[in-house]
């Protein structure tokens, strides 16, 4: 009786949410108990894949509520902590560059729910949220971002140069498109040892157009690499609109022989779906596209308002309807897996996690002037470099 | 109160011009009022191409320029000649006086349209000149640059901005093989009219990839002149000569250098692109330096002066060729060389300049030439890192005192 008031309830409620939002909640169907106690639920993603001379995959994901509650909460610390490294730019604590990822949450933590940690991700300049979606702690990267002791990179990289080798995650880098190549690399050396892993290749709309790119993806092709090339289109290279740097913005459609697959970055379920099927495609054959269709609020960089070459309705229209967290929290509601104060309550706590994180990498100190001239090598040279003025150690030949 | 300084600025300047060995470089004659016809192309003796005035009144040029901010003392700017702007807002004078001039003139890079430019050089030139003449590029440095010097080949005189010099290491084949040796296997056929600019340098905190300091990697390019600026005077002149050159230029902005302030003549002018700059006449040591470590030069300077040293210091300017010429007469005279880079230790632009000067000044020097340049590490991104990677003043005065002692 209570059960059946209860699915009425449900059903009531469903209703409603969908005539007030229907072109926001993916279609709900009721769910039904797995063997292993875990309820298993099936979303449909908000708009289905497009492909490039491929099927593409089914619309309806299968997810349990404990994946939707913790995708929540990463989502949620990811976008506190770019928020957080906003305001500790301001206050110039971490200076030169900082390219913030709010707004994109979905993909990095889309791709990490298909793969292992075995499997390696590269990726841009934009990789504090992939890094913490990699395993990276948050002390860590506020650490790196200060330039602290105790950051990622020592204090050395900075935010462009955030790595983790355990949890193959391989960067971090600064120069654009300059990282595909390297992720070719990648999967060139899972295939010659055999690892049945993937690597997934990040970049942008704006490197979409470096010629470095289309090289890599060629050899990629010839060699049946398991690389997955991921377009991670939030439609600005820096200032310039993609319209006004590609003549064809279709970037899945790009690599021509290599099929490719577009997906709704925003949907953090279609991202995992689509990744899922790209890991499995490119083990059998060889390189695939993915065009994930994303957007970043702020500007390309801390440096840029990011208002000059779009209107600020077209970014808090992208909040209103697409923003991802959002998405995942009516989703969370509309089944009912918690409330809605719960989910407030989930990200206070994130936010004071993100705090404490920050109170603690602001306690590391900078690093030892020795270590100027540490890692230029690998130990065991011999080499020393001396000091500009002439008065330390000369150098020691091997 | 105004009048009192002027003819203060006008008595200590007769003052240089009557001491030949003092005066040097890069002062503007200025005596014709209007524009037209009126531009000068300063030498380092004081010979101009244009009109000439031997009572200029040099004085008003600021050969110095440090970068502090602008005397409070100093007069009223109403009644100074001349007008303040930053450096690159210099530059972009200079670009659009050379595209006003040439229609031939075009600029191409990343962001340098619309956007304005990510330093702000090519701000407002979109609008004024359209798509055609400010290119916007995709990210493809390799192949705009490349596009670039084709375009050149045929007489179009493009000036593609590398929006840090680090990018154009993927445009390196381009710039090496096509640009600096299509005048030379053509048979002096083709003319490769093509400037090549952007910032480069440690700036703050920008990390490796962003601070590199690269001049040396493209000195052994046959074919190739390299210029760097270090103030908005020399700026604007380089920027225009590069642009009216027939060879290629690559000219070397800083990053940290760009909000420089100077008060720069009204009147058109464009400097010497193979001349070096006189910053400070001195006799007991000859520094040579460019770009910014010019100013940490001058605020050592500052220090060394107060122990009792006068040393002389050069902005080289021209990377390649080097002005063996004004670096001559200074060795000439001091017998003692410290040359002060932002460039690597190894292979850098020190170091090839040290070897030109004891292959011909051997028997003027007294002492060996001091070299201080960056480490040979890739630029850390903790600041106090950072600051260790390049050359700091106190490192330049222990380096005086050690060599004059």
């Amino acid at each position: 009786m209570a059960a059946a008031t209860a699915a009425a309830a449900r059903r009531v409620s469903c209703s409603l949410l969908r005539r007030d939002h229907g072109h926001l909640l993916p279609l709900l169907r009721p769910f039904a108990s797995s063997a292993g106690g875990q309820p298993q639920l099936t979303v449909e993603t908000s708009v289905p894949f497009t492909g490039h001379k491929i099927d593409p995959p089914s619309r309806s994901v299968d997810t349990n509520p404990s994946e939707l509650l913790s995708i929540f909460r990463e989502m949620s610390l990811m976008r506190r902590m770019e928020i957080a490294a906003d305001s500790l730019y301001k206050s110039k604590l971490i200076r030169g560059f900082c390219h913030l990822y709010d707004g994109q949450e979905a993909v990095a933590i889309g791709l990490e729910a298909a793969i292992t940690k075995k499997d390696a991700i590269i990726t841009a300049y934009r990789d504090h949220c992939i890094y913490l979606a990699r395993g990276g702690s948050l002390v860590e990267s506020f650490a790196e971002l200060m330039g602290r002791r105790a950051g990622c990179s020592k204090g050395k990289g900075g935010s462009m140069h955030f790595y983790k080798k355990e949890s193959g995650f391989f960067g971090g880098h600064g120069i654009v498109g300059a990282q595909v190549p390297l992720g070719c690399g990648l999967a060139f050396a899972q295939r010659y040892l055999k690892e049945g892993t993937v690597t997934f290749a990040l970049y942008g709309d704006g490197a979409a157009n470096q010629g470095q790119l289309f090289e890599a993806l060629n050899i990629s092709a010839l060699w049946d690499l398991p690389v997955i090339l991921v377009c991670e289109n939030n439609h600005y290279g820096m200032g310039t609109a993609e319209w006004r740097a590609a003549k064809s913005p279709a970037y899945y459609k790009r690599g021509d022989y290599v099929p490719g697959l577009k997906v709704d970055g925003m949907d953090v379920l279609a991202v995992k779906q689509a990744c899922k099927f790209a890991k499995e495609y490119a083990l059998q054959n060889g390189p695939i596209i993915l065009e994930m269709d994303t957007y970043r609020y702020h500007g390309h960089s801390m440096s840029d308002p990011g208002s000059t070459y779009r209107t600020r309705d077209e970014i808090t229209g992208v909040r209103q309807e697409r923003d991802p967290i959002e998405r995942v929290r009516k989703l969370i509601v509309s089944y009912e897996l918690a409330t809605a104060s719960e989910l407030k309550d989930i990200e206070k706590e994130v936010r004071k996690e993100v705090d404490e994180a920050i109170a603690q990498a602001k306690e590391s100190p900078m690093p030892d002037p020795s270590e100027l001239f540490t890692n230029v090598y690998v130990k065991g040279f011999g080499v020393e470099a001396f000091g500009a003025d002439r008065k330390e150690v000369k150098a020691v030949l091997p | 109160m105004a009048a009192a300084l002027q003819t203060a600025a006008l008595l200590s300047a007769s003052h240089n011009l009557i001491d030949p060995q003092r005066f040097r470089v890069g002062l503007l004659a200025r005596s014709l009022p209007g524009r037209r016809g009126s531009i000068f192309v300063v030498r380092a003796d004081g010979r101009t191409s244009g009109f000439f005035n031997a009572k200029s009144r040099s004085g008003n040029l600021i050969t110095n320029a440090v970068a502090t901010k602008a005397d409070a003392s100093t007069s009223s700017t109403a009644s100074k000649p001349g007008h303040e702007l930053l450096l690159f807002e210099a530059l972009r004078e200079g670009l659009e006086e050379e595209m006003d001039r040439d229609p031939h003139v075009c600029v191409m890079g990343e962001d340098v349209g619309h956007y304005g430019g990510s330093y702000k050089v090519t701000k407002g030139l979109a609008p004024k000149y359209g798509d055609l003449r400010v290119l916007d590029t995709p990210i493809a440095e390799n192949s705009f640059t490349g596009m670039g010097i084709g375009a050149a080949m045929t007489g179009l005189r493009p000036v593609v901005e590398g929006m840090n010099m680090g990018f154009l290491l993927l445009a390196f084949n381009q710039i090496s093989n096509n640009c600096g040796m299509l005048h030379y296997t053509s048979g002096g056929q083709f003319k490769i009219p093509i400037v090549i600019r952007g910032p480069g340098g440690v700036g703050r905190q920008l990390g490796a990839e962003h601070s590199q300091r690269l001049e040396s990697y493209f000195q052994s390019i046959p074919g190739l002149q390299l210029v760097a600026c270090s103030t908005p005077y020399n700026a604007k002149g380089l920027m225009k000569a590069a642009i009216r050159s027939e060879n290629p230029v690559v000219l070397f902005e800083h990053v940290l250098l760009y909000n420089l302030k100077e008060r720069i003549p009204d009147e058109e002018y464009v400097l010497c692109l193979e001349e070096a700059e006189m910053v400070r006449p001195g006799g007991h040591v000859t520094i040579l330096t460019y770009s910014r470590m010019r100013y940490h030069v001058m605020q050592a300077v500052k220090t060394l002066v107060n122990k009792g040293y006068d040393p002389e210091v050069i902005d080289i300017r021209s990377l390649k060729p080097f002005d063996l010429y004004t670096i001559g007469n200074s060795v000439k005279k001091t017998h003692r060389v410290l040359i002060v880079e932002e460039c690597m230790r190894t292979g850098g632009i020190g170091s090839s300049l040290r070897a030109a000067i004891i292959d011909n000044f051997w028997d003027y020097l007294d002492a060996p030439i001091l070299c201080l340049s960056s480490q040979d590490v890739p630029t850390p991104y903790a600041g106090t890192l950072e600051e260790w990677t390049v050359v700091q003043p106190a490192q330049i005065v222990a380096a005086v005192e050690q060599l004059c002692e």
